[in-house]
């Protein structure tokens, strides 16, 4: 058994697209229609172990899940990168927002951003 | 205000914040927990920052969807002139403990 797909729910999948592909720089893996919506999963480019479905955010579950979070400023999506910092900078560079710069916690080097989706993603280096 | 100030982890809840100001509390949470300073619950966490911003150490606004803590010393000011202390470089001699 091995982890295939897991999801963030956006809040517009095709600014969504252009946001993981455009800025973060990942692959489109799947892009299929389904009803009003499209299956669309992305994934960094030479890792096939996993997806991330982009997941339209409908469902009236969501909103208040999401608003809840986000007040209390809690990652939906963990990222690993080898250099934070380096990673950081090109981000910004493209315009991506951090509302918490990159900081030693622990062992861990962390940054959050904002995925301009709904979401606060946390960027996390293991020394 | 005394009783605010007489609690290790509401301490550092303003040092973190004197360190870095306007911080979520997911943002808080991490690192009072890494730093070793609670092991507390988000709960815990959330009723200290309760007692600070009800003595108005403790301001919390809202940036866009997130709520953001800030820190604000003035009130500290009526305790320096209750006993006439004028703040100045920290003196090694009267240096306490944290």
């Amino acid at each position: 058994m091995r982890i295939g797909i897991t999801s963030v729910f956006v809040d517009d999948q095709a600014e969504a697209e252009r946001f993981y592909t455009g800025v973060l720089g990942f692959e489109i893996r799947q892009d299929l229609p389904l009803g009003t919506d499209r299956w669309l999963t992305v994934a960094p480019p030479g890792r096939p172990e996993i997806e991330l479905l982009l997941e339209p955010a409908h469902h009236p579950a969501v909103k208040p899940y999401r608003d809840a979070l986000a007040a209390d400023g809690i990652p939906l999506l963990m990222l690993f990168s080898d250099d934070v910092r380096a990673e950081v900078d090109r981000l910004e560079r493209a315009g991506v927002h951090f509302t918490q710069p990159p900081q030693a916690m622990g062992d861990v080097t962390t940054a959050v951003f904002d995925d301009t989706c709904g979401n606060l993603v946390v960027l996390v280096q293991q020394s | 205000m005394y009783d605010a100030l007489a609690h290790r982890v509401r301490r550092a809840v303003l040092d973190a914040l004197v360190e870095r100001d306007g911080q979520t509390l997911f943002e808080l949470t991490t690192r009072l927990v890494t730093d070793g300073v609670t092991t507390g619950s988000r709960q815990a966490i959330t009723q200290h920052l309760d007692v600070l911003e009800q003595t108005g150490l403790l301001r919390i606004e809202r940036v866009g969807r997130q709520r953001i803590h800030r820190v604000d010393l003035t009130g500290l000011r009526d305790i320096c002139e209750r006993w006439r202390l004028h703040p100045g470089p920290p003196d090694a001699d009267q240096a306490g403990s944290r």
